[in-house]
């Protein structure tokens, strides 16, 4: 259901097409992943899903297609996506699962589908995403295509973790030389984009802080289930040991515990899948946009350093001005270069933050939607559990009523 | 407090530190700082319940323990070892009644919610505690334990710069007129409770008696002073309490002497150790040596044997069980009631179930817990999330969002207080399964009283045919001289005056062993009459509670399903 609700909107947040169902006049483009099979053996075992387009893009083999794909080809697209199209927030993937024996449980193999789904669907929503060729390479292509290409480029644009790292490190320190005064790139930074960097910051750790909590209650309710479970058998071993009314009501309570418990394990569940982790996409989301900003920072201080170059280079002519009229000259055809290239990358650079807010602006309203469905259904889920409780233990009122007259 | 609806007020609580909010969730009559460092710890919850009901005692208007019917007559209550703040609000200021207490602090549609649920629980509130005393209902008699204070010890000290030991104030309140008046204290210390159990334990044989509190000699030494002295406190008024409501032992002149006779505890003569050893060692090799007439005094008959001065008893008894374990011969008498052997295993059976609830009710207040923890802390990080999407907000959507956050944070500290309160009261509830683990040792000490006093049965039993045995033997040879054997007829003489002497002291080993066995009937008749009906009460307590609980959280979820329901599309 929350994955049908994000659909809904997002295809009217990006003023794209409506359902498939109706007439085809409008273009419309929709994914499911479905399926997941599990392939190979050992080590090298991995998920295969099912990914099924229906379109009425030009482009693309309509009505329908169906493609086999892995976890990998989705990195794949993610990453040519990232490279291609800066200032656009390219959705989130779910992360790669590091314990092995962890990888195969088939609550974590939905959980990954559900969010794969979602990956998709945003990609194919989002109006300048969705003319992406390597979108189409992805829902289109046949397996072995696609696995060349995968392999291919594996070398070239995806990114290992621990580059990933390194840039990060390389961006921070930038950022923190920046900040500390120690470089001044250029007379003024620009403020939106510090704005965005702070709030961006900012809103991860915080975020991050409450999906932790998320996933914490997630565990507390398996564990009050476990322990209802227990006190449930240990009442009714009571029960049968006291015999009689007593022991009858002990039985019956002990039942109920046992019901209860069962309801516990399934709100656990709803409770990860509804709540935990769209938060926890919100956070990749965040972190997905971070990594965005940090690119930009990288080009930025490049920027910077060009624009300071320049600005040396003024000085400089200033001062030669006076002694030599050929080196003049010299330094002036350069520092014109450097002048219109400076020029042109802050241009740039301004376009790619302009794009941005656009992007931000679509990114707060989704996020404001997502979290009202997820917020909603969690507090149903509460309430259900809740009204479970109540009923399971009133049943029993009436009849330890009897018990007593009894 | 955290209870008004007004957003203003919510809000600068809302956002205050994460420690002030433990604070204010905590900060209502039901917990006060004692129970907040035990919120932490539930290694046993039995301490959290202790340092609950003693914070409920400093405040009348606590909430009492559901199980106290509103208007009810104080003493039908159940027994004052469960509910000391139920009886100690009973005595002065009518508790509030089960729905204000519950519903109090966050109403807003306190009407709808009290409608609800009064109609399970006034109906159950009547019946809700069955009456365990058949005795008269206006018997009062409370027991009050407090102010320790650190005291030296005057004389014979060994130990230079003199021995310090704490002594606590004992007050008791009760109609009862044995007592001669309505409210009397002593300065006791903890030796003296130890010699009250003692006497006790001597004079009651058979009965149930609740074991007294531990001596705890190594954490006296590790643990802080105070928290030591505090939960030596706290575990002696709980015990002097269940000794008040023992039908028998609480018109007992031992406790009586204890309440209110100020002064050391006069030992009697059997357990003063000194002489007792004393006595011991001197006699015994004339025992053994057999010249002294070794005979058991009747009125020593009436004690099991001891150390000291019934070290030849002892020995002799210890053959005689040794005897009966594995010489095969029937013991003259022997346990026969299978009706008792038969309960005596079932108790067995029933400790061992009841200990595996009472674990597993600690693990399911641990879990409870843990949920109102978390929920709490979630509902703190959405709060400050709230915050900051708020402060940098740019775009409507975040106001929004933020909106619908705090709406969920709101909902979700609210949900965590209530999962506190509903533990604070869980562990009142279950504990009761722990008070009759407790009870349980009584058990054993009276059907070891039977044992013994069987023991002693059988010893002298067995001490007369052997001792007839040699009387007619004597009698015997004797006859075979003409004219009588002079010192085998005084011998025979002396013989026969034992033998009469061990014949009373049979009688009267018999008597006690019947009494005994009578004392074990009836307890074990009120224990079966009493634990039906407090584990009753503890089944009702606890469901109504869960109830309760329950329904109230559900309401604070139902108002941010509806709040948020703009969000939800049925189309799917």
């Amino acid at each position: 259901m929350f994955k049908c609700e994000k659909m809904e909107q997002q295809r009217s947040l990006s003023g794209s097409s409506q359902s498939p169902r109706s007439p085809s006049s409008q273009p419309y483009l929709s994914v499911s992943v479905t399926d997941p099979v599990k392939l190979g053996n050992g080590v090298q075992a991995y998920i295969s899903y099912r990914v099924i387009t229906k379109t009425n893009f030009p482009e693309y083999q309509g009505p329908e297609k169906i493609v086999i794909r892995r976890y990998s080809d989705f990195i794949w697209l993610r990453d040519r996506l990232f490279e291609k199209y800066k200032g656009i927030f390219i959705p989130p993937l779910p992360e790669k699962s590091a314990v092995e024996k962890f990888r195969f449980s088939a609550e974590f193999i939905e959980m990954r589908r559900q969010a794969l789904d979602i990956f998709v669907n945003r990609i194919a929503s989002h109006n300048l995403l969705q003319q992406s060729e390597d979108l189409r390479t992805f829902l289109q292509a046949d397996e072995e295509t696609m696995e060349r290409l995968r392999s291919h480029d594996t070398g070239i644009f995806k990114k290992k973790p621990a580059d990933l790292m390194q840039i990060f490190k390389d961006v921070q320190s930038k950022v923190s030389d920046v900040v500390l005064g120690k470089e001044k790139p250029v007379e003024e930074s620009n403020p939106e984009y510090e704005k965005l960097k702070h709030y961006v910051f900012e809103l991860e750790n915080h975020l991050a802080e409450a999906q932790k909590h998320a996933y914490r209650l997630v565990k507390r309710h398996r564990e009050l289930g476990q322990s209802l479970s227990d006190f449930g058998k240990a009442a009714k071993l009571l029960g049968a040991c006291e015999g009689q009314v007593l022991g009858k009501a002990f039985s019956d309570l002990g039942a109920k515990s046992e019901v209860l418990s069962a309801k516990l394990q399934k709100e656990a569940h709803q409770l990860l899948m509804s709540f935990e982790e769209p938060l926890k996409d919100y956070v990749r989301a965040v972190q997905s946009i971070k990594h965005s900003l940090m690119k930009m920072l990288k080009n930025y201080a490049t920027i910077g350093e060009r624009a300071n170059a320049f600005r040396q280079q003024c000085e400089l002519a200033e001062t030669m001005k006076l002694k030599e009229i050929n080196l003049d000259k010299l330094m002036l055809t350069r520092s014109d270069r450097l002048k219109a290239a400076s020029e042109e990358a802050t241009r740039r650079f301004e376009t790619i933050v302009r794009l941005m807010n656009e992007e931000i602006v679509r990114f707060q309203e989704q996020k404001t939607q997502d979290m009202g469905i997820a917020f909603h259904e969690f507090a149903k889920g509460q309430a259900r559990l809740a009204n479970s409780v109540a009923d399971a233990w009133r049943s029993l009122l009436p009849k330890l009523e009897a018990c007593s007259s009894a | 407090m955290m209870g008004s609806e007004n957003p203003g007020v919510e809000e600068s609580h809302l956002f205050a530190s994460r420690e002030e909010m433990e604070n204010l969730v905590l900060d209502d009559p039901l917990t006060t700082t004692t129970a907040t460092n035990n919120n932490n710890s539930y290694s046993s919850f039995r301490s959290a319940n202790s340092s609950i009901s003693d914070a409920a005692t400093r405040h009348p208007l606590s909430p009492p323990v559901l199980s106290t019917p509103a208007e009810s007559d104080p003493l039908l209550s159940p027994p004052v070892f469960r509910n000391p703040n139920a009886s100690d609000n009973n005595s002065y200021i009518e508790p509030p009644s089960y729905a204000d207490v519950i519903f109090s602090p966050f109403d807003d549609n306190s009407a709808n919610e009290i409608n609800r649920v009064d109609s399970t629980s006034h109906d159950l509130d009547s019946s809700l505690t069955l009456s365990r005393s058949s005795s008269s209902t206006s018997d009062y008699f409370k027991i009050t334990v407090s102010n320790p204070k650190k005291e030296q010890e005057t004389t014979n000290s060994l130990v230079p710069g003199g021995n310090t030991y704490y002594t606590y104030l004992i007050t008791t309140r009760t109609n009862i007129a044995d007592f001669g008046s309505s409210e009397f204290s002593v300065r006791r210390r903890f030796r003296d409770v130890v010699t009250l159990s003692d006497r006790l334990a001597e004079s009651y044989r058979g009965y149930f008696i609740p074991p007294r509190p531990d001596k705890n000699v190594v954490e006296s030494q590790v643990m802080q002073k105070q928290e030591f002295v505090e939960q030596r406190r706290v575990a002696l008024e709980k015990y002097l309490r269940r000794l008040a409501e023992h039908p028998v032992i609480r018109q007992s002149d031992e406790l009586k002497v204890f309440l209110q006779v100020e002064g050391r505890l006069p030992l009697s003569m059997s357990t003063d150790v000194a002489s007792r050893m004393l006595d011991g060692a001197v006699k015994l090799p004339k025992q053994l040596f057999g010249e002294s007439t070794a005979v058991v005094a009747p009125h020593e008959v009436v004690q099991p044997a001891k150390g000291g001065r019934d070290l030849l008893r002892l020995f002799k008894e210890l053959r005689q069980s040794v005897a009966n374990d594995w010489g095969g011969s029937k013991p003259p008498v022997v346990e026969e009631d299978k009706v008792f052997l038969e309960k005596k295993e079932w108790i067995h059976d029933l400790e061992q179930q009841i200990s595996n609830a009472s674990q597993q009710a600690e693990s399911l207040v641990k879990a409870q817990q843990d949920m109102g923890e978390t929920m709490g802390e979630l509902g703190l990080a959405f709060i400050k999330l709230t915050k900051f999407e708020n402060e940098e907000a740019m775009y409507n959507s975040q106001r929004v969002r933020a909106a619908d956050m705090k709406c969920l944070a709101t909902a979700a500290v609210k949900a965590s207080r209530f999962y506190r309160e509903l533990n604070a009261q869980t562990v009142k509830h279950l504990d009761t399964l722990h008070e009759y683990l407790g009870l349980m040792l009584s058990v054993h000490g009276a059907f070891s009283d039977r044992s013994s006093a069987l023991l002693t049965v059988q010893t002298l039993l067995s001490e007369l045919s052997t001792l007839h045995a040699r009387a007619e033997k004597l009698e015997a040879a004797s006859s075979k001289i003409f004219g009588g054997d002079k010192s085998r007829i005084h011998k025979i003489e002396e013989l026969k005056e034992t033998i009469r002497v061990t014949e009373d002291a049979k009688n009267v080993a018999i008597r006690e062993y019947e009494r005994i066995k009578e004392n074990n009937k009836c307890e074990l008749e009120r224990l079966d009459k009493e634990r039906r009906v407090d584990f009753l009460n503890m089944l009702k307590g606890f469901v109504v509670n869960q109830v309760g609980y329950a329904e109230k959280i559900s309401d604070v979820w139902a108002k941010v399903a509806e709040e948020t329901s703009g969000y939800a599309k049925d189309s799917c």
